[in-house]
């Protein structure tokens, strides 16, 4: 195959879409962390156990969507123990996320034991099936990239859809936006600082979580303990890349995944023979640090990231 | 007074240790060495992944078999991160265990110190490295199932249509390269000029990004994938073609795609460890030799759901290259060179 034949191949971009969802739902969480001033690295362990919690709820006789919303309850859970220690009680907020992540994953391996002490291998459910949309389906290539896709891939469009419109065009993305750059503000609008951030963790967490499900539950019918495999840093990165907007961020995501897809099909073309293979998977970081460089010169960093709010302090 | 304070809570918890310490120390060691002269070996295991999970299976399975048959007492630690791999080693070290078993394939530096300190115990260890002659209780192993791959490579070649064969690696470590090598060797004896797509994911468990890579194989192709990592057979059987298994048999989770498998036995190379310790005589040793198939260590499973479904000239070939690797008048190559997409 020739490098044009990949990048105009309808099954090409389908690929980079379908690569992209688990991180857009990522990204979006911890957008909306960030956006608040919370930096949450707990992300990579809460996608292990949303992952799990998903496929295991379909496992154990739940619908798929009901899996779903499982999953984002225990992102939800996580992001409650994050926002405590990280918002009221104002800790560092690397140490808590990355402890979080230690702990989500080790929680998660101790309960697939429990549940599953002896099997031969993990379980298969009924994984989320591609849903064809009428007519737009039909469209020469972006029907098959954009419409071919499995539902979980649609909702996480109109994640980032919503997250933008809730940010910007509502008195409580106002809110959320307003925490991360002036909690002051917040306070004096006699807001409380402290619900709002804790608002923004648990539900951002939430939706990372999901991420997570969709590995387990649409781009692949079973769970190993080591598939999140890194997604959630790369989506801390996402964010840093999207500006912390969510049309830059979901564009950073379709990005980093079609580099990836690209990478996939490029190593079976007489150019994969000459290079070793590493140069291929490091393509989509290494691209992906070069287009950060290029976007972040105007990056506008929430003004309150990282920094804890205590009310009435001056 | 600061200081003195902060220290209490210290020596309480200290005091705590050292006396659960001394209580493993009775429990652990005092009792079994006793035992050691002919009473069942205590084995432990270690391991990198929770044991269901492919490679590690074969070699739980075979310890379950062995303490099945009273030959040893078994216990294992799963899910072991390298990072805190030569800690547990040291642990079940100090707990006075005859055998431990395992894989440093990522900490192959830091596992041979350990094996140093603990002369005692006999360590059996998965390693891309050969044995250390100045580490007598230190022999290594790993599934050198070339035989059974090279079979199931016959099958594979006799099964492609378009002629072209996509291969999903983890990362090209000696264990994978020779068993592709050994699979395309395989497939070229039923046509030399079947196309092979090779292709590494950089990771062991993502099956998500294996199922990619195949698809962008399939795509360009490859009807017959040879499903190293798991996620494959799913993008095959999404698509409606076949796929080979490799060290375990997946047939039953993919009735309409496995057609054939090449499966590892560990149970002949464990048991060699067995007998060797149980009799002093565990040295350094490479039991790669104990996967070939003339050891029993490896074989082709069942066609099963397939069964009458592959060109009967494929079934003579394999069944002819049986007799002869069995015999030892054909011995399949071993390559351990990073495979390259023909």
């Amino acid at each position: 195959m020739d490098i044009l034949d990949i990048l105009l191949s309808a099954s090409f971009w389908a690929a980079a879409i379908r690569i992209a969802s688990p991180l857009i739902f990522a990204t979006m969480g911890e957008l909306i962390c960030e956006r608040a001033g919370v930096l949450n690295l707990g992300i990579e362990g809460i996608m292990v156990a949303g992952a799990f919690a998903g496929w295991i709820a379909v496992w154990a006789g739940l619908p798929l969507w009901g899996g779903v919303a499982v999953a984002m309850l225990v992102g939800m859970g996580f992001g409650l123990i994050h926002s405590i220690l990280s918002v009221p009680f104002g800790l560092s907020q690397h140490v808590v996320g990355v402890g979080l992540t230690l702990l989500a994953t080790a929680l998660t391996f101790y309960t697939y034991r429990v549940v599953l002490p002896e099997v031969s291998s993990p379980p298969k459910i009924q994984a989320f099936q591609v849903y064809e949309v009428p007519f737009l389906s039909e469209l020469p290539l972006i029907g098959p990239a954009l419409f071919s896709q499995t539902p979980l891939t649609y909702a996480a469009f109109i994640l980032a859809g919503l997250t933008a419109y809730v940010l910007y065009r509502t008195p409580l993305g106002l809110a959320v936006r307003a925490a991360g750059e002036n909690p002051s503000a917040v306070a004096a609008q006699g807001l409380s600082v402290t619900a709002v951030r804790m608002g923004a963790v648990i539900v951002g967490s939430g939706f990372m979580a999901v991420g997570g499900a969709f590995l387990t539950m649409s781009a692949f019918d079973s769970f190993f303990f080591d598939m999140v495999n890194g997604r959630g840093w790369i989506c801390i990165a996402l964010v840093v890349f999207g500006a912390w907007r969510p049309g830059k961020a979901l564009l950073g995501a379709v990005l980093f995944a079609a580099f990836d897809a690209f990478q996939i099909r490029l190593q079976q073309t007489p150019i994969g023979a000459v290079l070793p293979y590493q140069v291929f998977l490091m393509m989509p970081y290494f691209l992906s640090i070069l287009a950060l460089v290029v976007m972040s010169r105007r990056a506008e960093v929430p003004a309150a990231l990282m920094v804890a709010f205590n009310k009435g302090e001056r | 007074m600061t200081e003195r304070n902060r220290l209490t809570p210290f020596s309480r918890r200290r005091f705590l240790a050292t006396s659960a310490m001394g209580a493993l120390a009775t429990g652990l060691v005092g009792l079994p060495r006793a035992a050691r002269a002919d009473g069942p070996l205590r084995v432990a295991g270690i391991y990198t992944v929770p044991v269901e999970q492919q490679w590690v299976s074969r070699i739980h399975v075979a310890a379950l078999a062995a303490q099945e048959r009273g030959d040893i007492t078994y216990t294992y630690s799963e899910n072991t991160s390298n990072t805190d791999y030569s800690r547990v080693m040291r642990e079940y070290a100090e707990g006075g265990y005859d055998l431990i078993i395992g894989e440093i394939f990522g900490v192959e530096a830091e596992a041979r110190e350990v094996a140093a300190e603990y002369p005692d115990t006999a360590l059996l260890m998965g390693s891309s490295f050969k044995e250390d002659p100045a580490l007598p209780n230190l022999a290594v192993f790993d599934n050198y199932i070339q035989d059974a791959a090279y079979l199931s490579g016959i099958i594979a070649g006799a099964m492609t249509k378009t002629g072209n064969i996509g291969m999903v690696g983890g990362f090209p470590i000696p264990e994978v390269n020779r068993l592709k090598h050994a699979f395309m060797a395989g497939a070229r004896e039923m046509n030399p000029d079947i196309r092979f797509q090779v292709s590494f994911i950089g990771s062991w468990f993502d099956p998500p990004k294996a199922k990619e890579t195949a698809y962008a194989m399939i795509e360009n192709g490859a009807d017959i994938l040879y499903a190293e990592r798991f996620g494959v057979s799913d993008a095959a059987k999404e698509k409606g073609l076949l796929a080979i298994g490799n060290v375990i048999d997946t047939q039953s989770d993919y009735p309409d795609t496995v057609v054939a498998s090449a499966i590892w036995h560990f149970e002949p190379t464990l048991d060699k460890a067995i007998a060797e310790v149980k009799a002093g005589t565990f040295t350094a040793a490479d039991y790669g030799v104990y996967s070939f198939m003339k050891e029993g260590g490896c074989s082709l499973a069942p066609l099963g759901t397939f069964e009458g479904k592959v060109p009967q000239a494929a079934l003579d070939l394999v069944a002819a290259r049986t007799a002869a690797i069995m015999d030892g008048s054909y011995v399949v190559e071993i390559n351990d060179e990073e495979p390259k997409s023909s």
